[in-house]
């Protein structure tokens, strides 16, 4: 029999936040965290505004040994060993050191790249004859797996440790790969969640194909504008989020606080065919992703109550209200409620659908829709599909059973997740 | 150079990656980097290096094989130092 999936533990290292109340507090109210970036701004980038976290040394060395964190230059994976300790202790667990792993319990911790800083000394210290200087975590914290590794051995996880990869789409695969082993019995316990390395050698690829704001260099907190008229690209963030998926039955045996119950979803991808390409998504493949998901999770398309879009802020957020509209067969009024966590924290990449995970959850489990900022001026293309009473401009408190979180990534790749307020 | 002055400066460059502190505060000659400090091999990279960065030499390969307990350590300092002069 496959076993039912649920979330007892959450983490999150974003932009507008650090910590579950920090962030919450700034969800709620709108709180955004962009900021001016000097060192965008010092390298002549167009776009010199970006989303960052904000991690004292003090922080980190709550998470980190001295010795772990001398020579240590990767963001990525100190956001995520933050967010994914954060999660683990949420969930109640113990952090004790045990002579045996824990073989019941794994992690699934996604990124598009690890330590891009520590990469880049490290090429200029081979280039420079000086490879035998490297010292001995150059490895460690450059592969992709690297904050997976660091977790698996501070929590001392016997199951599955590994790392995804699926651009944009990340953190939501990371969930959904958690939610199918453990479903399928061959795990009790996942940790998923996904980073994102913060900084120009990250950013700088998105910054030359001019898919960043340029027009907000001097208004970083208006910058990031999903669903606005006056939208003129995405905001560069970074950051982690992370949550424990656990086995119901191991849940409840140990009285375990449960946030919500992962129904099912979906991942696929629109192959570069049709309107699909490297960077575009294919809106057939979105809709059938959407919709699957919604079959997985045995429900009806009417059930959901809120989406949380992936809607970046660029001439692509009418297309993505489209593709939901029609893959859940409603429109104007009928439409759920729709939000944006870019708005206020920018697009995090590969820890985009992590830190939006925390958010909806969050959402589903105190009963709140967090407002979109910066979208006074709604695209005249997305009110046409749906009613403006959808996309809330201040925060709204009512109960909510059913979210829907999507991301969609470079590569054309797809994913969504159902969660549910949970009822024993 | 002075023993009792290299004994005290090596300890001070291996303490932070040490996993033994009974081992580390009874530091002799004969003490064992891995078997008795029971520092993770994969630091000893980082012992060597701080070792060079200390004293401004560069310990070769070969030396680097040898460099497993305290005593081997300071012959291999004491040398490379000597070779300098």
């Amino acid at each position: 029999m496959q076993k039912r999936v649920v979330i007892t533990g959450l983490g999150v290292v974003a932009p507008n936040g650090v910590g579950l109340n920090a962030f919450t507090h700034a969800i709620k109210n709108g709180i955004s965290g962009i900021k001016k970036d000097p060192e965008l701004e010092r390298l002549q980038f167009s776009c010199q505004i970006s989303g960052k976290p904000e991690v004292s040394t003090e922080l980190a060395l709550q998470y980190f040994t001295e010795l772990e964190l001398r020579n240590f230059n990767s963001t990525g994976i100190l956001y995520g060993v933050i967010a994914g300790i954060d999660a683990w202790k949420d969930a109640g667990l113990a952090m004790e050191i045990n002579e045996d792993p824990d073989w019941d319990s794994g992690t699934i911790f996604g990124t598009g790249t690890s330590g891009i800083d520590k990469f880049r000394e490290s090429i200029y210290k081979i280039d420079d004859f000086q490879t035998r200087r490297l010292g001995s975590t150059a490895v460690a914290q450059t592969m992709n797996s690297g904050v997976s590794a660091y977790l698996g051995g501070k929590l001392g996880l016997g199951n599955q440790v590994t790392t995804n990869s699926s651009a944009c789409t990340t953190g939501t695969e990371s969930i959904l790969m958690a939610y199918e082993r453990i479903q399928s019995g061959q795990a009790k316990r996942i940790l998923a969640g996904s980073t994102s390395d913060s900084g120009p050698y990250i950013w700088g690829g998105f910054d030359a194909m001019r898919v960043c704001t340029f027009k907000h260099n001097d208004s970083p907190a208006q910058g990031s504008r999903p669903m606005s008229v006056s939208a003129s690209g995405f905001v560069p963030g970074s950051g982690a989020g992370a949550v424990v998926l656990e086995d119901l039955e191991t849940a409840l045996a140990r009285g375990a606080k449960i946030y919500a119950e992962v129904l099912g979803g979906n991942v696929n991808s629109g192959g570069q065919r049709g309107l699909g390409t490297m960077t575009a998504p294919n809106p057939v493949a979105v809709q059938k992703c959407i919709k699957n998901a919604i079959e997985n999770a045995g429900i009806h398309a009417n059930e959901i109550d809120a989406i949380n879009g992936h809607l970046t802020a660029t001439s692509k957020d009418s297309l993505e209200i489209q593709n939901w509209s029609e893959a859940l067969g409603r429109k104007g009024i009928d439409f759920p409620y729709i939000n944006s966590l870019k708005s206020m924290v920018g697009h995090c990449l590969s820890g985009a659908g992590s830190i939006e995970s925390v958010a909806s959850i969050l959402q589903l489990h105190k009963g709140f829709v967090f407002p979109n900022i910066n979208c006074e001026d709604l695209h005249p293309e997305i009110t046409t599909l749906i009613d403006d009473s959808r996309i809330p401009r201040k925060v709204i408190e009512t109960k909510l059973n059913i979210i829907a979180k999507a991301s969609f990534g470079f590569g054309d790749v797809n994913g969504c997740v159902i969660f549910k307020k949970f009822k024993s | 150079m002075n023993k009792e002055q290299t004994i005290e400066e090596l300890k001070s460059i291996v303490k932070p990656y040490i996993a033994n502190q009974e081992a580390f505060d009874t530091l002799t000659e004969e003490t064992d980097f891995i078997n008795d400090l029971k520092i993770n091999s994969a630091n000893l990279v980082d012992v060597i290096l701080d070792i060079e960065e200390k004293y401004n030499i560069v310990i070769d390969n070969e030396s680097m094989e040898r460099m497993i307990n305290v005593k081997a350590a300071m012959e291999i300092i004491d040398a490379k130092l000597s070779e300098k002069e």
